[in-house]
């Protein structure tokens, strides 16, 4: 028995090895560095303290609720509704919305433009409506965009698949003792999807707070924590401002997904 | 008759969410091989912006190709044994192991590559080789090997198929290579597919951990959107979009549900 358990520390061991010294090590090291700059443990209160900082906080966690919402909302929607109907092209349709799951936070800035960009998409048909052209990629609007576009497909797979575990007995009886179809969705699929919601909706939540290629393809006017910490590191060398900033953001995306794990069950996170 | 005007709602919506997520792709594909697109398709197709991107960035794509390839050996590595320890003892000890390991993931990848940098950017052998992205790359993509097979781990009776092979005197090497790894084969393959994926769409730390020596697409990428003209950044996506559609595909087959896996499942 105790032959076994050393088997398994050993077995462990590389990875513990690996972590220690390229995470835990890093992140506490990169703690103590926070600390030590012109303002010491300050630093850290700065995010609050600090006019330029608390703006940028604020407009990280408006994007990232913005995006929160609309992306559930749309997930929602298009998930139950392909889950519940199998009808011909369902599955094309399902590859098209997840197709886009792994690409990186800079491609997805680049759709953006090839949308809402100078030359995009957008700018084109108003401007053969309207006249006028709307540029919008290179704003916050654009970078909400961007978020909503990396959240859908994997928010989407979430709702499939907790769709798929309703019991659609319980709606037949919702509607058969007379609850219209907005009853049945507000009172039997949401609270079933809560869960599903909770943790998609965090994952959600935590990328777009932390993401940092869509804000960096777009560009360097818009005001969100990320791109305030790589200016204060590469173009102010305020290392110390750089470290205690991606800190607190470390510590703000990790306890969203904790919450939200401890209210939902395990679920991965994915970040791009 | 309401019903049915509801189906049309939705098939309408979900259709609009697919153009939104489709389009920009094939926009994006079209002005990659357009002489100009301001002037649009009409100025004729080329493969001009392709070779371009081929004969400026060639070594990037390499680079993305061998790191995914690395960090893919090294996962397998770390993660089918913590995987295996952690199908084994379920207790609140490898609980929070497995927690600890998904915090790359839930940490910005921004604030993993500072503190990366801050501890052994003056190892200036380290800092600027390929190994330094390597790092950061398989700290982010390990929870995804991990949770692959631990899922299909605890998912077969491990310990009854481990107690049989014990019983007919198989030590735990033989154990581990003729029963533990054949059967989360499955695991392996499609957290493979993940950590290669993701490895070679990184950007969130790369951007931070690369030096001009060791750019890798995504960098690559970025680089072209900001200083070269639209096409030839549409371009080197559509080169990208080739290099991981495969990859996609692979996975989406993954991602459906695969029959239950049974204990006595024989193995040829």
């Amino acid at each position: 028995m105790r032959h076994e358990v050393r088997r398994l520390i050993l077995l462990l061991l590389p990875a513990g090895i690996f972590f220690a010294a390229f995470f835990l090590l890093p992140m506490a090291r990169l703690f103590f560095i926070g600390g030590s700059g012109k303002t010491g443990w300050a630093a850290y209160a700065a995010i609050i303290t600090d006019a330029h900082y608390f703006s940028s906080l604020l407009s990280t966690l408006g994007v990232a609720a913005a995006t929160t919402a609309a992306t559930l909302v749309i997930s929602g929607i298009s998930g139950v509704f392909l889950q519940r109907h199998k009808f011909p092209g369902n599955a094309a349709l399902v590859a098209m919305l997840t197709f886009p799951l792994a690409f990186p936070g800079v491609v997805i800035g680049f759709m953006v433009i090839m949308l809402a960009g100078r030359m995009g998409l957008v700018g084109q048909v108003t401007q053969a409506l309207t006249g006028e052209k709307l540029v919008f990629a290179y704003t916050i609007a654009g970078l909400f965009m961007g978020y909503v576009y990396f959240s859908i497909p994997r928010t989407i797979l979430t709702v499939m698949a907790a769709a798929e575990k309703l019991d659609p007995k319980l709606e037949e009886a919702a509607r058969s003792l007379g609850a219209s179809p907005w009853h049945v969705l507000r009172d039997v699929i949401i609270p079933g999807l809560k869960p599903a919601f909770i943790s998609a909706g965090a994952i959600c939540f935590a990328t777009a707070v932390g993401a940092f290629g869509t804000a960096f393809t777009l560009a360097a006017r818009i005001n969100v924590l990320p791109m305030v910490i790589y200016t204060e590191f590469t173009l102010s060398a305020n290392i110390a401002m750089a470290a205690a900033l991606s800190f607190v953001l470390g510590i703000v995306t990790w306890l969203v997904l904790a919450v939200a794990r401890t209210a939902a069950g395990s679920s991965v996170a994915a970040a791009g | 008759m309401k019903r049915r005007g509801l189906f049309l709602l939705q098939l309408g919506f979900t259709l609009l969410v697919c153009a939104f997520l489709v389009v920009p792709v094939i926009l994006s594909m079209l002005a990659g091989l357009t002489v100009n697109y301001f002037i649009g398709v009409e100025s004729g197709l080329t493969l001009r912006w392709v070779m371009e991107v081929w004969n400026g960035y060639r070594e990037t794509i390499f680079l993305s190709i061998g790191l995914s390839l690395a960090c893919l050996a090294v996962t397998l590595v770390l993660g089918v044994p913590t995987a295996y320890v952690l199908a084994k003892r379920q207790n609140a000890l490898t609980r929070t192991l497995e927690e600890m390991l998904v915090l790359p993931v839930a940490v910005p990848g921004l604030a993993t590559a500072l503190a990366l940098i801050v501890t052994y950017g003056s190892l200036s052998g380290f800092r600027t080789s390929w190994a330094f992205i390597l790092v950061g790359h398989v700290l982010f993509t390990l929870p995804f090997m991990v949770r692959s097979v631990l899922a299909v781990l605890s998912a077969i009776d491990l310990k009854t198929l481990e107690e049989g092979a014990a019983s007919l005197g198989a030590g735990f090497w033989p154990r581990f290579r003729d029963i533990v790894l054949p059967n989360c084969r499955q695991g392996i393959l499609a957290g493979s597919l993940m950590v290669v994926t993701l490895s070679m769409g990184e950007f969130n730390m790369t951007w931070l951990l690369h030096t001009p020596f060791t750019k890798t697409l995504p960098v690559g990428l970025a680089d072209a959107y900001a200083s070269l003209r639209l096409e030839v950044g549409s371009a080197y996506t559509l080169v990208f979009f080739l290099m991981i559609m495969p990859l996609l595909l692979a996975l989406q087959a993954f991602a459906k549900p695969r029959p239950a896996k049974f204990v006595a499942e024989e193995t040829e």
